[in-house]
This record gives structure tokens, C-alpha cells and sequence, in this order.
């Protein structure tokens, strides 16, 4: 059912070929920020305009796509991102992490262990770890080029004195093959680890900011800490309330207006996956 | 002795007017220099061209380093000026605001320095800058106050505090005490005095206090339209001005 009056995934060849030499230059410098020329999207920045042009420059025919936010596959930002390329592009969707080649993503990485035939897209709104730092984006790059990155322990030191340990808890910077520091965009630091050596390719797109940057597979990525006051990926101490699972990242649902709350899987397609093969939880009905 | 600082014809130009010309002084260590001169006289450009945040237009700035001995500072690579210019050098800004980070703690002004050249242990870095806060004079407990909520002359020992924690051996001052009321201008000199003693800190002063490089420096140089008219012993230009414009400058004095 493509829609004949676009292009294959909506852009047209001369800007999906920017997109992937900007996507192949952030693959061989890992974790650097690439400028690209982002196009107007058919729909607001801050909808994932980025991630949009990265997935269009990457689809083929032959691909399965996925989009999640914030883990879940039945938010209206998942719907209207699967729905438009089911139109542009006509590719195959799954909610299936393990059936999909392409996920696009917005704050979270999948549970399940993504393999070397996947590329994770994810949705950055800020690329710069360094903005609310140094406000200068001349200044911010003239840092990144000379690798001066002590402002970015300065961060996590007011973090620590006020809040008597590292309070950040989304878009956790991190240490890319001990050269780049950069922006995971605001996943939960949960999943900081998973980037490490991940077999999928990562791409990151930044569409109002322009920016796109690249972790290739296997990748050595590790988030910034002190000594004594080292990085700890936390989630909320809780097993999901639907299928059980007590490894997974948690969202927590005010269920009443006693007080009453639960915590579920915020990755929807593991926690059906678990619950189809019997787990549940103690909130399961 | 090898100087610490050796500047030798230093010009830079704005265009068809000029901002300093053609200077050239050596600074021994533990030695204080002052820079006297009226508004527009350029010793703040020739600040700012030897701690390099200006590129002379002319002339060399050789810096003592400790890895590879006398080298000319204007020609090195810029990671390596701004290496220096976090562990060897201090800039002191007239404004405490253009040199601290308004929206960061005490502590964390304090600690830059120190996780700029690498430090990563959160107990460590905490303890040198409650040491340091100590030393200016700030009560330890005001640690995690942002600088925004300190006096004036709180955020300029602030300033001081952040800028000495490494360890420097050279420190430019800009106006370091101006802006400040007279009885807390008395109190920072006394600070820095000590500091610059019992470190065995070199230093550059840039001022138009007269008052200040009395108590402060051990040689002078008087400049006026970009030129270094003058040069000495502080008290001997002090006291027995051989320039005109020197002359003029210490009968403007206000005697109380």
C-alpha cells in the first residue's frame, strides 16, 4: 500500500545519500557528532524528526520495522512513526523485537538481546552532553576536539553534593572508546550498559539540532563516574506486576486515588512475550 | 636564573589603532609585576595576548615549562596552551562572574580545575576545595552555595580559590580588586599577599590602583597609549617618577 506519490520512505534519493554519508562518518568516528542538513519532516520536531530521516536513509524493501517509545509499541509516537512508513515505504512492521531488522526507538533499548542483523535507530533531542554546561556550541566543540572533558565530571559532582550520590538518571553521558563523550539521548541509565558491545549497529538523529553520531557494532562504551562514587545502573526495586519479570526496566502506574500503584515491564513486547509463555505477576488479572 | 615569563616584543594592533606596542619585560620567579596605566593605555591587551586569549600581532611570550623548558607560547599548539592554562596558569578576572561558573557550587567552581587535569575521586576533589575555601577565607559549610548568593568580595577569593588549587606558578590578575569597597579591597590584598609568599607565586598585575601595587609588586612598568613609558623597582617609580605621565599619575592620588 505505498502511497505512489513519495519516494521510497518518504525522502528523496539525493537526501537519503547526505543522510547515509553523514550516518557512515559517525560510524567511523564513534560517538563524534556529524552536522546533516535535516529535512522538514511531515510532522513537529520533538516527534522524532531524527530518527525519522535516519530510518528512511537505512529502510530497504526488504526490512522489518519496529518503533517503540519509551518502550512501549502502542503509543501514539510508535503508531503514527510504523504508520507512515507502512505508507512511504511499505515495509513490513512487527512489534516482535526479535522479528524486526530496523527499530526505531525513543527513550529506551529493547530487553532482549538485540544480534548483528538489527540496526537500533534512536530519537535525540539534544546531542550536545555538554549544553546545559557551556551554553558556546563554538566552545563545546573546540572541548570535544581537544577532548577536555572535565566539565562533565563537574556535573555529576553537583549531582553528588547535592543529592549525596550521582542523581542523573536519564541521558547518563558516557565515554566512547576512551575518546568521544557523548549523549546517549534520555534513555533511562539502566540501559547504559546494553550499549556496550552491543552486535546491532547504533545510529543516533538529531533533526532539529541537525547532528547525527554512530556507535558501529561492538563498540567499548562506558559511562563517566568517580572512583568512589561509581556508575550504577538503577531501576525501581520491584518485580513487573504483569509477568513477573524482576530484570527489567519499570514503569510505575498510579492505579487509584488511595495510593494504590503498580509497576509493568515498559518494554510491551517483552512482557506479552512473557506472559504468553506463562509468567505472571501478581498484579496479572 | 632562567625567567619564568620572558616577553619580547609583544604588538598587537586593532587595525589602524594600536593596542599595545613593542613590549618586552622578563619575569623572574616568585617575582610580582605590576602594570599600571590610565583607561585605554592597553595593559589589559597585553594581558590578554600573554595569557592567550589575544594573538599578538608581533613578538614572542616564552613560558618556563616543566616538561620542555623555555618555550614560545604564541607558536605552540592550542591543546598545549590550554593545558598550560589550566595547571601552570591562573587568570583572576576583574568581574568574579567571567571567571566563575555562576550556576555551579563553591565546590564544584573549585573542583574544575582539578577534574579538568584528570581528578576522578569525589572525596578527594571534596576535600581540596573545603581546604582551598578555608585558605580565602569562605567557611567550609558554604561548600555547596552557588557563588550567586556570595558578597563580592566573596566571589572574587572564590575566583582566587578556584584558580590556585592546581597549584600554579604563574598568575595573571586583571583589576583584581576592582569594584570592591576599600576595607574588603584591604582584606584580598592581604590575602593574595600571602598567597603569592607562602606559594612562591609569580604574578602579573594589571591595575589602575596605584595603592595596589605598593603593597603588592616588586617591579613596575607604566604604560600609556600602548607604550611601556617607565620601568622599575615599584617604590623607586613610586617614589621618584622620572616620566611626565608617571609623574601625573602618582599626583593623582587622592591623599586622605
Amino acid at each position: 500500500m505505498t502511497d505512489q506519490a513519495y519516494n521510497f520512505a518518504y525522502l528523496d534519493e539525493q537526501t537519503k545519500r547526505m543522510i547515509r554519508r553523514a550516518i557512515l562518518k559517525g560510524l567511523a568516528i564513534p560517538g563524534y557528532q556529524v552536522p546533516f542538513a535535516s529535512r522538514e519532516m511531515p510532522m513537529p520536531y520533538g516527534w522524532g524528526t531524527g530518527g525519522v530521516q535516519v530510518s528512511a536513509a537505512v529502510l530497504t524493501p526488504d526490512d522489518t520495522f519496529k518503533v517503540i517509545d519509551q518502550g512501549a509499541d502502542d503509543t501514539t509516537n510508535a503508531v503514527s512513526i510504523r504508520t507512515f512508513f507502512e505508507r512511504t515505504a511499505g515495509v513490513a512492521t512487527t512489534t516482535a523485537t526479535a522479528d524486526a531488522s530496523v527499530i526505531q526507538t525513543r527513550h529506551r533499548i529493547p530487553e532482549d538481546q538485540l544480534s548483528e542483523e538489527q540496526i537500533l535507530v534512536y530519537q535525540v533531542p539534544i546531542p550536545e552532553p555538554l549544553r546545559f554546561l557551556e551554553p558556546r556550541e563554538s566552545e563545546t566543540r573546540k572541548m570535544h576536539s581537544l577532548e577536555e572533558y572535565g566539565l562533565m565530571h563537574v556535573k555529576l559532582y553537583e549531582d553528588i553534593s547535592c543529592h549525596g550520590h550521582i542523581a542523573t538518571s536519564y541521558a547518563y553521558p558516557v565515554r566512547v572508546e576512551g575518546r568521544y563523550v557523548m549523549d546517549p539521548s534520555p534513555i533511562p541509565k539502566f540501559d547504559n550498559p546494553k550499549m556496550a558491545d552491543m552486535a546491532a549497529i547504533q545510529l543516533f538523529g538529531a533533526g532539529r539540532e541537525q547532528r547525527i553520531y554512530a556507535l558501529p557494532p561492538y563498540t567499548k562504551v562506558v559511562s563517566l563516574d568517580f572512583e568512589d562514587h561509581p556508575f550504577e545502573a538503577s531501576k525501581a526495586d520491584h518485580p513487573c506486576g504483569m509477568c513477573g519479570a524482576e530484570d527489567s526496566y519499570l514503569d510505575e502506574l498510579i492505579v487509584d486515588d488511595t495510593g494504590g500503584r503498580m509497576f509493568v515491564c515498559s518494554d510491551t513486547d517483552y512482557c506479552e512475550a512473557r506472559q504468553a509463555a506463562g509468567h505472571k505477576g501478581k498484579d496479572a488479572a | 636564573m632562567t625567567p619564568l615569563l620572558s616577553v619580547k616584543g609583544i604588538t598587537k594592533r586593532y587595525g589602524a589603532h594600536i593596542g599595545c606596542a613593542d613590549v618586552s619585560f622578563d619575569l623572574y620567579p616568585g617575582e610580582v609585576m605590576g602594570i599600571v596605566g590610565e583607561s585605554g593605555s592597553g595593559k589589559s591587551t597585553l594581558l590578554n595576548c600573554m595569557a592567550g586569549h589575544l594573538v599578538p600581532d608581533a613578538g614572542q611570550v616564552v613560558f618556563d615549562t616543566r616538561v620542555a623548558g623555555p618555550t614560545d607560547t604564541v607558536t605552540m599548539s592550542e591543546p598545549e596552551r590550554r593545558m598550560l592554562s589550566r595547571t601552570d596558569w591562573a587568570f583572576v578576572h576583574q568581574h568574579a562572574r567571567d571567571g566563575l561558573r555562576m550556576g555551579v557550587s563553591a565546590g564544584g567552581n573549585v573542583g574544575e580545575r582539578l577534574m579538568a587535569v584528570g581528578e576522578r575521586h569525589y572525596g578527594d576533589i571534596r576535600g581540596k576545595a573545603a581546604d582551598w575555601l578555608e585558605r580565602v577565607e569562605i567557611d567550609a559549610g558554604r561548600i555547596d552555595d552557588r557563588p550567586t548568593t556570595f558578597s563580592g568580595g566573596m566571589q572574587q577569593r572564590l575566583q582566587i580559590a578556584r584558580n590556585l588549587v592546581t597549584g600554579p606558578r604563574l598568575v595573571f590578575m586583571d583589576e583584581p580588586t576592582g569594584g570592591l569597597d576599600v576595607s574588603v579591597q584591604a582584606r584580598l590584598l592581604d590575602l593574595v599577599r600571602g598567597l603569592v609568599r607562602d606559594m612562591g607565586l609569580s604574578a602579573i598585575i594589571v591595575t589602575h590602583d596605584l595603592a595596589v601595587v605598593r603593597l603588592l609588586a616588586d617591579r613596575l612598568m607604566v604604560m600609556k597609549s600602548g607604550h611601556v613609558i617607565e620601568a622599575g623597582l615599584t617604590d623607586q617609580v613610586l617614589d621618584d617618577p622620572q616620566h611626565a605621565y608617571s609623574q601625573l599619575l602618582v599626583s593623582s592620588v587622592l591623599q586622605v
